[in-house]
């Protein structure tokens, strides 16, 4: 579904990100891990347009969308999330969910009828609450769910969007380590259900082996492995870059 | 059955009592006052479309008199060019056209930047407008304005009825009508996915971009409508002022409005109402009360501003949410 | 019955009927420039600072140049007739002065406890407190126009290119290249003027570094109250103080804020330049529309460059 060539990033006279090849397929849930300061967030912003590419080719479905503004990437179907929850503060949490279908399904720029009048979209807001497991929490304000929950929101926010492609940047850093493993159970059977592809960048190395297909080892800006978590984790070179135990 | 029950709630018992309370407001208040609440409902029906592009939108600006100068102005002028057509029916829509218009020219230009830049963007072409209108004085009759006449509606002319009977009588009922459309109006854009975008705006400008919101076309249809509903008070307001200058295009003059909307409160969608209906007998008060009335009403904003950010209404419905949260804890 | 007073003021300009217009007079025109220049420049400057150090719009900088005045002008008054010109002079430092301390009340009830708030709020309670200026500046001073012409008097003019001239107008412009010099050489050379600059390229490092973010906001309020104050002192030989007449050299400083850019000096001394020719050359020509050409040159920059000509 994505396919990346040769991409290349460079900030002034800095390169950050190193002629980089990968491709992630549907259905596949991919996760890019690396040090701090390897160049993940930089990739990921290149993915979904927040910042130009200097070299390279990013495809997505089959069309370039290299110069594609995120605007265009957004309505072609790539979502992403960010590291600091960004959510709408003074909305109700169904009313989060409900401005991205109302989005969606264009229905946004419908400026008489109160959003209440549109129960499909209301009832579909609800189901996707549901589905990630705060339905219960429908009427609360953001500022007052848990730090787990906020992130649950944040990602069901992308998934609303319908997208066929997520971004997720670090979906569980600052929940709590219990509940860890029952967010991502909820944002990968979400996924899986849609039949999304998804590019996750983690840190947990659990999280990683228990839910990702595939691992991107990205280091000093360039993807030094690229397989099934368990064989990657063996390797030396990952070993060393990512634990700095030196084989 | 379930039409009757939701008559019975609470909320549209207020709303009735506050309708007939308006309808029957002629005969309780002395001309002046009555005046005095009409010069508050024009101005109220500004801040309402004003709160739209701040308390919805969070955008601040401090140049909206341009657009309630437009309509005013259109009316002023369509009476010394076009009198023939000086009647009712063609003045609203043409005084909502202009400020359409302008609105839409400077808001265009403004919605492109955001916070302090807005406002002085929209602070400075409102004083571009107020220069515009106050140096041609041959054709808008510069600092000593135009004289705007009692209109005709639907070819009856008011013959022989003088300024304070029309406002009393006829003029009042076609105030508070509009009035009441206007209200209902944005209530209803503020609850439509559209109002729900723009808050989300408001909010978050970056996930608003993310979700696939136009955040800049989006801006620009708040501020003209903000701009329309102030051209609209304009209009309405030059009938009973009688007389329209250049004073209500400057910045100070939207310094008031802006005023307004934050004495009442911002984030209530009755709140501007309030807030213009009170300025409007504060100010008047103030100025018949002591000659330092700019002291009151400027110590009046800093009091706000310190201790009440949410206004009288915002404070008010705090106040009121938490003591039926005091209540439903006390039952449960 | 319900008319709105008005708001607008008396334009300075009129000093410049001082000089007569005709064809031979552009070495004039552009003396008048510089000399409206001036003026612009210290009350920019001070806005600027405050922008620049506190990213405070102060709506209520007019009010200040407006107090200033009126000091100045009172204390003049107040000094007899024919005090000797030693006396004359240090009094305009009086305007000055009280502006400095009405910007520190300001900033310590007003902006301070705005700082966690959002930017609006600051906006709105710095128009709250040009309300208030003017009535207090009602109460204190009377509502009747201060003349104070003696400093100016006092210089008599002198012959340029066959044109008589007021001294006192070259005396103003000098004075304005001083300060600015100073202003220049104080944030560049001395330690507080450093630390200014760092807080108003990057508050939060500032903070950071340890830096006390309060007590130099202050400072900087302060100071730039007191540019505009010095400003309004200034004028008051060539204009009476006059109630609301603050509110043209606010806008203008706007303008000069928004052609130079926000918060930057080099960008006040090069916005006051355009707004001072503009406004000596557009009043010799074009009386009718240099408010408002001036205000057309201001919005096609706010378009075409946001940030100003120097601005971040």
């Amino acid at each position: 579904m994505l396919k990346v060539t040769r991409l290349v990033k460079d900030f002034g006279k800095a390169r950050i990100i190193y002629p980089t090849t990968f491709e992630v397929k549907r259905d596949e849930i991919v996760s890019l891990v690396g040090p701090n300061g390897a160049g993940k967030t930089t990739l990921v912003n290149l993915i979904s347009g927040h910042v130009k590419v200097t070299g390279g080719k990013i495809e997505f479905l089959e069309r370039d969308i290299t110069y594609a503004s995120p605007y265009h990437r957004i309505k072609m179907g790539i979502a992403r999330n960010f590291q600091i929850t960004n959510l709408f503060d003074n909305s109700t949490v169904l009313d989060n969910i409900r401005i991205c279908l109302f989005s969606v399904y264009g229905k946004i720029k419908r400026g008489i009828l109160p959003a209440t009048h549109y129960k499909a979209i209301t009832e579909e807001a609800a189901e996707v609450l549901d589905t990630f497991g705060i339905g219960d929490k429908k009427e609360v304000f953001p500022g007052n769910l848990s730090e787990g929950d906020k992130k649950v929101l944040d990602t069901a926010m992308a998934f609303a969007l319908k997208s066929k492609f997520l971004l997720l940047d670090e979906p569980t850093s600052g929940v709590a380590t219990g509940d860890k493993f029952k967010v991502m159970d909820t944002i990968i059977s979400a996924i899986k259900k849609e039949r999304m592809a998804c590019l996750i960048i983690e840190h947990d190395m659990d999280i990683v082996s228990d839910y990702t297909d595939r691992v991107l080892v990205l280091a000093e800006g360039t993807i030094i492995a690229d397989g099934k978590p368990k064989e990657i984790m063996e390797q030396s070179n990952v070993k060393e870059v990512l634990f700095g135990v030196k084989a | 059955m379930a039409l009757k029950r939701f008559l019975m709630r609470p909320r549209f018992i207020i709303y009735a009592v506050v309708i007939l309370g308006f309808v029957f407001l002629p005969r309780l208040l002395s001309t002046f006052n009555l005046i005095l609440f009409e010069y508050g409902l024009t101005f109220a029906i500004v801040a309402l479309g004003f709160n739209l592009l701040l308390g919805y939108t969070g955008l601040l600006s401090f140049g909206h008199g341009a657009y309630f100068a437009a309509g005013a102005y259109g009316v002023a002028m369509t009476a010394k060019y076009f009198p023939a057509h000086f009647s009712l029916e063609i003045l609203i829509p043409a005084a909502l056209l202009v400020s359409l218009i302008i609105s839409a020219i400077f808001g265009f230009v403004c919605v492109r930047h955001t916070r302090i830049f807005f406002s002085i963007l929209a602070l400075a072409l409102s004083m571009l407008l107020y220069a515009l209108v106050f140096k041609f004085y041959h054709v808008t009759g510069g600092s000593d304005g135009l004289y705007v006449k009692i209109p005709s509606v639907f070819g009856y002319t008011f013959e022989g009825v003088r300024r304070p009977q029309f406002l009393m009588g006829f003029y009042y009922y076609f105030l508070l009508g509009v009035f009441f459309a206007a209200l209902i109006l944005m209530k209803g854009i503020v609850s439509s996915p559209f109002g729900k975008a723009l808050q989300a705006i408001r909010d978050n400008e970056v996930r608003a971009e993310l979700i696939g919101i136009r955040v800049r076309r989006y801006r620009l249809y708040a501020f003209i409508i903000s701009g329309m509903y102030a051209g609209l008070g304009g209009a309405l307001w030059s009938f009973v002022n009688g007389h329209v200058t250049p004073d209500v295009a400057h910045w100070v003059f939207s310094g008031e409005i802006v005023y307004m909307t934050l004495l009442g409160g911002f984030a209530v969608l009755a709140g501007p109402v309030v807030g213009a209906l009170i300025f409007t007998f504060l100010k008047l008060y103030a100025m018949g009360s002591t000659e330092y009335w700019m002291l009151i009403i400027g110590a009046t904003l800093i009091i706000l501003v310190l201790v009440l950010p949410a206004g009288i209404a915002g404070g008010f419905a705090k106040l009121v949410a938490k003591i039926s949260q005091h209540f439903a804890t006390r039952a449960a | 019955m319900f008319v709105t007073p008005s708001y607008s003021s008396i334009p300075f300009a009129k000093s410049s009927r001082v000089v007569q217009r005709n064809e031979k007079m552009w070495p004039i025109y552009i003396l008048n420039g510089l000399y409206f220049a001036a003026f612009i420049f210290l009350i920019s400057l001070g806005l600027n600072i405050i922008l620049g150090v506190m990213g405070v719009l102060n709506l209520a900088h007019g009010s200040l140049y407006a107090t200033g005045a009126f000091m100045a002008a009172w204390t003049i008054v107040a000094l007899d007739e024919g005090a000797s010109i030693f006396l004359i002079y240090p009094a305009l430092l009086t305007g000055a002065v009280i502006a400095a301390i009405f910007g520190l009340f300001m900033e310590y009830f007003l902006i301070r406890p705005m700082y966690k708030r959002a930017l609006e709020y600051q906006l709105l309670i710095t128009f709250g407190a040009l309300l208030l200026f003017e009535d207090v500046i009602k109460m204190i001073w009377g509502g009747e126009a201060l003349y104070a012409s003696g400093p100016f008097d006092v210089l008599g003019r002198i012959h340029i290119l066959g044109n008589p001239y007021p001294l006192y107008f070259l005396f103003v412009m000098i004075l304005a290249v001083v300060v600015g010099i100073s202003i220049w050489l104080f944030m560049v050379k001395t330690k507080i003027g450093v630390m200014l600059r760092a807080i108003s390229l990057d508050r939060e490092m500032a903070t950071a570094m340890g830096l006390k973010i309060d007590k130099l906001g202050t400072f900087a309020f302060v100071l730039g109250a007191a540019l505009a104050g010095f400003a309004g002192a200034l004028v008051v030989p060539t204009t009476p103080a006059l109630l609301g007449f603050g509110m043209e050299p606010l806008i203008l400083a706007f303008i000069v804020v928004v052609i130079g850019g926000l918060g930057s000096l080099k960008g006040a001394l090069v916005g006051s330049l355009v707004v001072g020719q503009t406004r000596s050359i557009g009043i010799a020509l074009f009386p009718e529309i240099e408010l408002a050409v001036l205000f057309l040159i201001a919005t096609v920059i706010l378009v075409v460059r946001p940030q100003g000509l120097f601005g971040r």
